[in-house]
């Protein structure tokens, strides 16, 4: 059974659309990203699927349960970290998951054993009856994760599970929800705007954009996508460009190249064991090369392939999301790029 | 899910005595003007001639119910307050998203909420004895207890009510000093009701304080302006009605 399904689902705030026709599945185990800027709708899909939003329309299941019809069951079943901080700062880290125990219905032994679990797993037995305020961020996280296991759901919810922590305690998250995951084999569904967390969190990534789903795949999948490294050569002379791409030509192994001034982008798998090959090209040409880059693809790139923009530039458009506003130069990035895009979008109609 | 969940509702109350109890400068917040009230109104009108005061009563005895009361009102706003606080910092969610009804949730903060009240009723009591309060006679407690848990019961409902119409905590406070002043004053808490000009008169007998502050009296000091009983029915028609508004407004609460 699958986990999660979604179906055209729908959330409009007026005439803003926030969320348009998503549907997707997500399997039973498996750890799945969202991953878009912020304001691309992703916190409202999530806030539907924990039936805290009624959809304006389509539907999703979550273990089963219908998010309209059973709304109890629903919860009952899934787990949920939101993105601002929700504990209760005045009640030590042990009372904070009691509540949360009795919320769910926990009776005493029960409670108590699956307290000591969860603390142990998240490692904050130490500190159990410190109040939360005294908490660091990351202990924070810790337990607000350790508490959406409380009741053993068999879905969690991460909505931007680490927003506002350092690079250390942003790891070590990392590293808790590989282990929750892989221990309990529990399906985990978080949301995120930092590429390099769903690139290694996650089994299958969507990457949202203004309210719909423009990729989804595995990172390995998505990238490769976009055929391949690029490898940027820079050139001593202009001159010698038209010298150096006649040689390409003749490379089996060169998907692609483009040339701007002074430098030639080449496209091409497994880059970092090609340089040598492409010294060797530019020595059989006679060309001197000043400088080499080679650039892996990243999510990043898969973003900016499929909407034309990095991820920077569309969370500067703010927060403003009227559908159709952006359309048009989407569609002329879309003609203006490489076949790739739509390769890109097959893939995503197929997944869906 | 269940309308009445009875351990989703005691881990409410649970939470909330549990912070009550953490933080004294909460309760001597709480407690501070209701003392002052207390101690300045109860020497400066010592031995004053009030109209409408039963001759055999000195005014401290007069005023001490009154001020219990007035403490009643304040921690029912904080009641009310504690929900705000809770969606200004995040933690309504992880409540509302819980399988748990709205009722069993009102009904978890009204019984968190009034139980601090009442606590706090009860230390102003303690502390009028050493300020000359007398007790008719201890039997008379477990009595006085009743209405104050029918007193808190009924404006921690009013409050949580209140508290679903409004989205921050700021203009909430705002609002309840508007609200909690006038009840005191038309409740006969610090004079008799029968002093104030006629039309008044009619809003302090549909203040459910004004039975409150009577039904104390009649238990604490002997004299009060109705019968016991009459006191007590009105306020228990006072709490059903203020926990069923509460449950119903704040059933539309959003979370978001």
């Amino acid at each position: 059974m699958s986990a999660i399904t979604v179906e055209q689902l729908t959330k409009e705030f007026g005439d803003v659309t926030a969320v348009d026709e998503l549907s997707f599945t997500v399997e039973s185990g498996e750890l799945f990203g969202l991953l878009g800027p912020n304001g691309a709708g992703k916190s409202t899909l999530i806030k539907m699927l924990v039936t805290l939003l009624r959809p304006t329309a389509g539907t999703a299941t979550v273990n089963g349960h219908d998010i309209h019809d059973e709304r109890s069951a629903v919860r009952d079943s899934l787990g949920i970290v939101f993105q601002e901080p929700a504990l209760d700062d005045e009640l030590t880290g042990a009372e904070n998951l009691a509540l949360h125990g009795r919320l769910y219905g926990q009776r005493t032994d029960e409670r108590n054993q699956r307290i000591d679990e969860v603390l142990d797993l998240i490692d904050l037995q130490d500190e159990r009856d410190e109040l939360v305020e005294h908490y660091s961020g990351g202990m924070k996280r810790r337990l607000e994760i350790g508490r959406g296991l409380m009741h053993e759901p068999s879905v969690l919810f991460l909505d931007e599970p680490t927003v506002g922590l350092d690079a250390r305690a942003r790891r070590d998250t990392w590293e808790y929800i590989q282990k929750m995951n892989a221990q309990s084999g529990i399906s985990i569904v978080l949301t995120t705007h930092y590429i390099e967390e769903a690139e290694q969190l996650c089994d299958r990534v969507a990457i949202v954009d203004d309210g719909e789903i423009v990729a989804l795949d595995s990172p390995a999948e998505l990238k490769s996508s976009l055929g391949g490294d690029v490898v940027t050569l820079a050139l001593e002379s202009d001159d010698s460009i038209p010298r150096f791409c006649d040689h390409l030509e003749t490379a089996s192994w060169v998907t692609d190249y483009t040339t701007a001034a002074g430098t030639v982008h080449v496209t091409l798998t497994r880059g970092e064991s090609r340089i040598v090959d492409l010294v060797h090209l530019a020595d059989d040409a006679d060309v001197r090369i000043t400088s080499i880059d080679l650039h892996k693809p990243n999510l990043e790139s898969v973003f900016l392939s499929v909407t034309g923009r990095t991820f920077d530039e569309r969370e500067g458009e703010g927060e403003v999301k009227g559908k159709g506003k952006y359309e048009g130069e989407q569609n002329h990035t879309a003609s203006a790029d490489s076949p790739r895009h739509n390769d890109a979008a097959t893939s995503v109609e197929r997944q869906q | 899910m269940k309308r009445i969940d009875p351990l989703g509702i005691y881990g409410l109350w649970l939470r909330d005595v549990t912070r009550f109890v953490r933080t004294p400068s909460r309760i001597i917040g709480a407690l501070s003007m209701p003392l002052l009230f207390l101690v300045f109104l109860g020497f400066g009108f010592e031995g004053a001639a009030i109209p409408g005061l039963p001759e055999d009563v000195d005014y401290l005895e007069f005023l001490v119910p009154g001020i219990v009361g007035f403490t009643m009102l304040f921690g029912a706003s904080f009641a009310g307050l504690s929900i705000l606080s809770d969606r200004d910092v995040g933690f309504l969610k992880e409540i509302l998203v819980a399988p748990v009804s709205r009722t069993s949730i009102v009904l978890g903060r009204i019984a968190g909420g009034s139980t601090t009240a009442f606590l706090q009723g009860i230390l102003i009591l303690l502390f009028s004895v050493p300020l000359g309060f007398r007790f008719t006679s201890l039997l008379s407690l477990p009595l006085a207890f009743v209405f104050l848990v029918l007193i808190a019961v009924t404006f921690v409902g009013f409050g949580i009510a209140l508290a679903s119409q409004f989205r921050d905590s700021e203009g909430f406070m705002l609002i309840v000093q508007f609200i909690i002043f006038p009840l005191f004053f038309l409740s006969g808490a610090l004079f008799p009701i029968q002093g104030l000009p006629g039309p008044v008169q009619y809003l302090a007998y549909v203040n459910p304080l004004t039975y409150g502050v009577d039904g104390l009296r009649a238990v604490l000091i002997g004299t009060s302006s109705y019968p016991v009983a009459v006191n007590a029915g009105v306020l228990t028609l006072s709490s059903v009605g203020m926990v069923a508004l509460g449950a119903a407004l704040f059933e539309r609460v959003e979370s978001v």
